[in-house]
């Protein structure tokens, strides 16, 4: 299942200065831009509280929200399932993952950036690679790297996530405006200078594009990985076990705690980039 | 052309021919000749296509000439680039949204060693120079056009460079800030005494500011006129409404017509301009 977080941030309140404007009304207006978010999401809740209670669906075995709360609270740090400590094993394999994927996609993207051979070598395989369905790998990775090994996951996780970052990190590195370039030359600037002072801070909105895509890309990978055999307390071996037990109560409980984890996951990299470039478009409040 | 006692470029004999696979080469520049002397503004004229921002980019040494000679400062263009001895002004701003409008002036500084309190007091002091002084910790996406073409004079200027090369910096800008971008250079020229070269397609502007306005045409892009600007300095509002004025202007746009910068031209000058100036990235 796929959840979409907010792609922008509210609009900021006031147009000239971000955060001059008085406490209250920000706030007022905050709740006023995502009410009608959470009003269709309460809707969504009671009517299929209220279907499930009403309406007898035969063979489609389907819990009522409050079930799934319930299974969730029986089950979340005892029970057989513990789905809290579950949710912490799969995110630690989705953020190893991710920092491994993302530290050798910038790599590359650097070697291929400077190198023009690497380019025309591996820029278009990357690129192939990026339309493979990688996950179709997940049985041979917990088969290379040990079933039981988090690292099985892990590695997973860095393959999905390594394409997208090589391909963004390669073009921000070099799509870079040319009258910037001759502008460095004409400093007689030299190609370290460059890439620290231009290449790399353009590369980094592309980066954290990327990174965004990433954190989605490694609880996929993370959860799909697990499902193909692993230690039993991640949440991956908690849906396929829940649910071949039939207690779909404890089922969607996990994937719910799967969604809300990607949901933080993403926010909290949202957040990191708004600390980072605060000069981009697509962060950026208060131009004129 | 007798050569002035203090040239600061000079230029000899310049070719420059752009070859692209299997298409038939362009000659952007032939036989360019061409001193500058210390202190002197310079206007590079002409229709598109006729090579002024090719030579402006030979001058600087960010495109080797074919043939040809470029001296600064009595060094090859090349050397010169390393001493920094220029300072760039695009069309574009080229402004570093990372940094703030103080950062972005200084860019040069760190490149070339200043300490940090030298690199503060020169931003500083060039940011007043050109009015911005008020603007050093807003960002270049706050800044007005007109305001980011400042930076970048301020920029260009920091490092106190033997001579700017100026590409089109107004061109993108409304007619009225470009007027008065037209004044605010001026001053600073005078207030700076630097040598400028300066490429433009507006006759007005080429006459308002120059010493000496170069009158390029194309195909095969070659200097076919020059035409002293004897205006008095300073140069103002009046200046643009003398007799003596509207005649440099008419003599300039007769200047172009003859070397074929007429308009019905225009079309196949911008092809050629596509073929040749797009092989500089």
């Amino acid at each position: 299942m796929t959840v979409a977080a907010p792609a922008r941030p509210p609009p900021a309140p006031g147009s000239g200065h971000p955060g001059a404007a008085a406490g209250p009304s920000r706030w007022i207006r905050r709740v006023r831009w995502y009410l009608p978010a959470i009003m269709v999401f309460a809707g969504t809740l009671a009517i299929w509280e209220l279907a499930i209670r009403n309406v007898q669906i035969q063979g489609f075995p389907l819990p009522a929200p409050t079930e799934i709360a319930a299974a969730l609270g029986e089950n979340w740090a005892a029970g057989r399932w513990s789905i809290g400590k579950a949710a912490v094993a799969t995110l630690f394999e989705a953020l190893g993952g991710l920092a491994i994927g993302t530290f050798a996609g910038v790599v590359l993207a650097g070697l291929t950036a400077r190198f023009v051979t690497a380019r025309e070598l591996l820029l278009p395989l990357a690129i192939g690679a990026s339309a493979v369905p990688i996950i179709a790998f997940a049985p041979l990775m917990n088969n290379w790297f040990g079933v039981l090994n988090p690292l099985s996951k892990m590695m997973i996780v860095a393959v999905l996530v390594f394409f997208p970052v090589v391909v963004n990190v390669t073009r921000g590195l070099t799509q870079v405006e040319p009258a910037a370039l001759e502008l460095m030359r004409s400093y007689a600037a030299s190609e370290w200078s460059v890439l620290r002072r231009v290449r790399v801070p353009n590369a980094l909105p592309y980066f954290f594009t990327a990174l965004k895509v990433g954190t989605t890309l490694s609880l996929i990978g993370a959860i799909v990985g697990e499902y193909f055999g692993g230690t039993n307390d991640v949440l991956g071996r908690v849906i396929v076990q829940s649910a071949s037990a039939l207690r779909f109560d404890v089922t969607w409980a996990a994937i719910i705690v799967g969604a809300v984890t990607g949901i933080v996951f993403y926010l909290a990299i949202v957040a990191l980039e708004r600390v980072v470039i605060p000069w981009h478009a697509s962060v950026r409040v208060g131009e004129p | 052309m007798t050569a002035p006692t203090s040239t600061v470029v000079r230029i000899i004999g310049v070719d420059k021919t752009f070859i692209r696979d299997g298409a038939a080469a362009t000659t952007a520049l032939s036989g360019i000749s061409l001193d500058v002397a210390r202190g002197e503004f310079v206007s590079l004229i002409g229709p598109s296509g006729c090579g002024k921002s090719t030579l402006l980019r030979v001058i600087g040494d960010l495109i080797a000439p074919t043939a040809g000679t470029v001296e600064v400062n009595g060094k090859a263009a090349d050397q010169a680039r390393r001493d920094r001895d220029y300072g760039m002004v695009f069309q574009a701003p080229v402004l570093f949204d990372w940094r703030t409008v103080e950062d972005n002036v200084k860019l040069p500084l760190e490149l070339m060693g200043y300490d940090a309190a030298r690199r503060t007091a020169r931003a500083r002091e060039m940011l007043d120079l050109v009015e911005l002084g008020d603007f050093l910790k807003h960002h270049p996406y706050q800044l007005s056009g007109g305001m980011q073409q400042r930076v970048a004079i301020a920029r260009a200027l920091a490092f106190e460079p033997a001579i700017l090369l100026m590409d089109e910096p107004f061109g993108a800008l409304d007619e009225m800030t470009r007027e008065r971008m037209n004044q605010e250079v001026l001053r600073i020229w005078e207030a700076t005494g630097t040598t400028i070269v300066f490429v433009t397609h507006s006759i007005p502007e080429a006459v308002f500011l120059s010493s000496r306005v170069v009158v390029m045409s194309a195909r095969p892009g070659r200097i076919t006129d020059v035409i002293d600007v004897d205006l008095e300095r300073p140069r103002g509002i009046a200046t643009r409404e003398e007799p003596r004025y509207f005649e440099l202007v008419t003599a300039v746009r007769e200047a172009l017509r003859r070397g074929g910068g007429g308009t019905d031209s225009d079309t196949v000058a911008s092809v050629d301009r596509t073929a040749a100036e797009g092989g500089i990235a």
